[in-house]
């Protein structure tokens, strides 16, 4: 194998990456601000796979056009369903809130399965096929406006959480709970806010994940996975560490495919999941705590 | 013995117990075959939810992955029955022991590393999902094409090895229920099951109470996995046919779990309990559907998310600690 | 005669800051010590390396002639040292009971004899008749009485008390008061507390070690160290001598 195909996938790989970061920055997001551990992550991008799917068949739409409608319907159903239900689990154990994420897990996954049917969908795009070539580069049109589009999503998040007084209000509920309560931030509301702007996330990350991969209604559980295994990687609660964690996934998951079988490349993303579990717990990212 | 082991009970716990054990031992005199493959899903899930329980329900140890002691049970003793006609029960001495030494490996790991809470239960869904995808590459399991074994012939039943008709399964079923019921029961008495409360209420002030809670930790997942083992074993035989797709899958991790959840996590009823709950509810959902000419995949577990929901939002401590205080059985150990 | 507890220089630094200064302290057996100072003394820190949840940077800890200085605490414990936590942490869901079971059975293999203990720990701290309650649902001086319950049911030769009067009222203290010496005089217990409460710190210690920004400042009789012009000045003159 030449040197050029390597990179050529490897470019795919870091691009997909970016995606797999977008989607796991929703997590993070929701972790290191809400504690709560959202299983049904992925389930909730293959809702927004779903809706770019209906709005390409239905109304001709390019999930790259749909992407901020999407993200505004995936904003509202977080929002809602941290309102009207998580708010009520925050100060309960672990597996009950985990319990919780699962049954409306289960819930999306059936929907979808009654909705749209068990086979695989995707959208045809009229760029589907084209490539740009930079010297011996062949970069996939999808792959590149979906990595682009990706990088363009978590630079918005991070100027919100930067320069936003939502964004420092959010940031000080995550650092000080209770001095959050005592300044008088409505503590609930930005909860809400906040897994709001995790599921807008990976409301984004599936529209351009469409461009790359179909969707079936059981795929959920894997990129919930997937988004686990960046976010441990990168650091729980890190925003720099869930873009970089997904990089390096998406780079492991496109080298395995090309030197193993496609099919066992989450076995790698498993063995890196474990190595850092088990030596870097604190993630690549951060610092080890005293 | 039996009076020992049923000693301390309430007695109005001990007769509903009694009477519920006789009426699942007649059962098969009465039930039809449709009702008796829902009583052996019943029982399938009332067991391997008692062995989830040792970990989670009593030791604190939330394991997402239990799926990965099912299959690696099933596909031991499935792949030596195909390969070299090893009947299922010296199978099950093979399964018993690998699984149990998994289930320590993946112990040893998490509990030396510090690895906990989210954290521990992502890494066992980590390992089981390693394994699922293993499997599928796996040529000496035929990988993912899927490993069967002879079709059962019902001209009798053969217990050795365990070819035969659902009934025998039934009665196997049957009597690892109760067993595993009465062991967890003499386990939650005993030394070690009081120190698996403690690490499971507090693992720090467990440790300055003298608790080598590493150690503890370890018995309880090696027990459990052993435990879960056995019923992986009884599903091969039972359906014959193994696909790591389906057998080391995530939900079916989850499916495991659902019935102690339901049915009361740490309790000793609460297992079984909920898997007659929930496997009930999901079959007559199926009745009713089919009654009504609606063939929907995926309705039932959409009914079953929401009756999950119901149950967590409403009885967080699932339904047998509710019950059992209805029925003025007072403690939730029955 | 040896100390039954013989710290010698210990240290412990945080992130820069040194909690615990080259303390030493020995401990003979059968005796009542306390080791007082305001908030941030280190006096926890202290009990902490003894117990076994910090390893000392510097210095040794002995307990009956061994080394215990950083064995974890199961092994402590095991040794015979028991702990009771600031912040009591009583196993919620269990009853109260079954709290002290748990201690009971470190040294029992079966549960009837381990109950019999229970009961017996239970009665001295006048929990025996809140013995079928959950832990979760007890009044915090009942809390204190069950940590003190639970330590003492794991037959410890040394106790060690961190501010186990804290929240109790007067009478409440005096009871307790009076349960410590009675056990120390009847089995011979040798303890160690962390109090504020002088009332039952004069009433208890033949000893006291006054600790301040890590550093001992004082030990000696009660008599003695209250008239310590060290004490007075960074520890009494501050805080009120109840």
């Amino acid at each position: 194998m030449s040197f050029d195909i390597f990179l050529n996938v490897a470019i795919g790989g870091v691009l997909t990456g970016l995606v797999y970061g977008l989607m796991a920055l929703g997590l993070s997001v929701i972790f290191g601000v809400v504690r709560v551990v959202n299983f049904a992550h992925g389930e909730m991008m293959t809702v927004a796979m779903y809706l770019a799917v209906a709005a390409f068949t239905i109304l001709h739409l390019d999930p790259l056009l749909m992407l901020v409608p999407i993200a505004a319907v995936l904003f509202a159903f977080g929002y809602l369903l941290q309102a009207g239900l998580i708010n009520r689990f925050i100060a309960r154990p672990e597996h009950s809130q985990f319990l919780l994420m699962v049954a409306i897990a289960i819930i999306i996954v059936n929907v979808l399965l009654i909705l749209f049917g068990p086979d695989a969908q995707n959208v045809q795009v009229a760029y589907a096929f084209d490539s740009l070539q930079v010297g011996p580069l062949i970069v996939d049109a999808t792959k590149l406006y979906a990595g682009l589009g990706a990088i363009a999503a978590a630079g918005a998040l991070f100027a919100f959480f930067r320069f936003t007084q939502i964004g420092t209000a959010i940031r000080a509920c995550a650092d000080n709970y209770t001095g959050a309560l005592v300044v008088g931030l409505d503590v609930k509301r930005l909860y809400a806010l906040t897994f709001g702007l995790g599921t807008a996330c990976v409301g984004a990350a599936g529209c351009m994940l469409l461009l790359i991969f179909d969707v079936t209604p059981t795929v959920g559980p894997s990129y919930t996975l997937l988004a686990f295994v960046i976010v441990i990687t990168g650091g729980l609660g890190s925003m720099p560490g869930a873009l970089v964690g997904g990089v390096l996934i998406g780079f492991t998951e496109a080298m395995a495919g090309l030197l193993f079988t496609p099919s066992a490349k989450s076995m790698f993303a498993f063995a890196i999941l474990v190595l850092v579990l088990l030596f870097r717990p604190q993630g690549i990212m951060r610092r080890r705590p005293a | 013995m039996i009076a020992r082991l049923l000693e301390g009970m309430p007695r109005a716990a001990a007769v509903l117990l009694a009477l519920l054990f006789a009426l699942m031992a007649a059962a098969p005199l009465f039930a039809g075959d449709y009702l008796l493959t829902v009583l052996i899903l019943i029982l399938y899930f009332a067991y391997v939810g008692q062995a989830w329980n040792i970990m989670m329900g009593f030791a604190g140890q939330l394991s997402l992955g239990h799926a990965l002691y099912v299959g690696l049970g099933a596909y031991t003793a499935a792949a030596l029955f195909v390969h070299f006609g090893i009947g299922p029960w010296i199978g099950l001495a093979a399964a018993v022991p690998l699984c149990a030494l998994v289930g320590a490996f993946v112990g040893f790991l998490a509990f030396r590393f510090r690895v906990a809470g989210v954290y521990f239960a992502i890494l066992t869904i980590a390992v089981a999902e390693f394994a699922r995808v293993g499997f599928d590459h796996l040529d000496w399991t035929r990988g993912s094409a899927g490993l069967f074994l002879p079709v059962a012939q019902y001209a009798r039943n053969d217990l050795w090895h365990l070819r035969g008709h659902p009934v025998m399964f039934y009665y196997i079923l049957l009597s690892a229920t109760a067993i595993a019921g009465l062991g967890c029961r003499a386990l939650l008495r005993s030394r070690v099951g009081y120190f698996w409360l403690a690490i499971r209420e507090d693992e720090e002030a467990a440790r300055a109470l003298g608790i080598d809670t590493f150690r503890y930790k370890m018995v309880a997942v090696v027990i459990s996995a052993a435990m879960t083992a056995f019923a992986g074993v009884i599903y091969a035989f039972y359906y014959n046919n193994l696909f790591p797709e389906q057998v080391f899958h995530i939900s079916r991790s989850i499916e495991i779990i659902l019935g102690p959840i339901v049915g009361g996590i740490g309790t000793l009823f609460g297992p079984i309990l909920g898997a007659f709950v929930l496997t009930g509810l999901a079959e007559m959902l199926t009745g009713a559907l089919a009654a009504l000419g609606i063939d929907i995949p995926g309705a039932k577990q959409v009914f079953y998310g929401i009756c999950l929901l119901a149950v967590i939002v409403a009885l967080p401590e699932g339904i047998w600690p509710w019950l059992s205080r209805r029925l003025g059985l007072g403690s939730d150990k029955p | 005669m040896s100390a039954l507890l013989a710290i010698d220089g210990v240290s412990k630094r945080f992130r820069g800051l040194l909690a615990v200064d080259r303390v030493s302290l020995a401990v003979p057996e059968g005796a009542i010590v306390a080791v007082i100072g305001p908030n941030g003394a280190g006096k926890t820190t202290l009990f902490n390396m003894i117990a076994g949840v910090h390893a000392p940077d510097t210095g040794t800890i002995r307990f009956a002639g061994r080394r215990i200085d950083g064995l974890p605490p199961d092994q402590i414990c095991r040794q015979g040292i028991g702990r009771t936590f600031q912040i009591v942490r009583p196993f919620p869901a269990l009853t109260v009971e079954d709290n002290v079971m748990v201690g009971a059975l470190l040294h029992r293999r079966q549960a009837p004899q381990a109950r019999l203990r229970a009961h017996e720990v239970l009665r001295w701290l006048d929990l025996y008749d809140k013995r079928a309650q959950r832990a979760a649902t007890l009044t915090l001086p009942d809390r204190k009485r069950l940590e003190v319950a639970r330590a003492l049911a794991t037959d410890p030769r040394l106790l060690l008390l961190d501010e186990v009067m804290a929240g109790l009222r007067p009478t409440e203290t005096d009871r307790m008061v009076a349960v410590l010496k009675q056990l120390n005089q009847a089995s011979g217990l040798t303890i160690v507390l962390i109090e504020h409460v002088m009332r039952a710190v004069m009433a208890l210690a033949a000893r006291i070690l006054v600790l301040h920004h890590g550093a001992a400042i004082a030990e000696g009789a009660p008599e003695e160290v209250v008239r310590h012009p060290a004490v007075i000045h960074s520890y009494l003159g501050a805080e009120d001598v109840a």
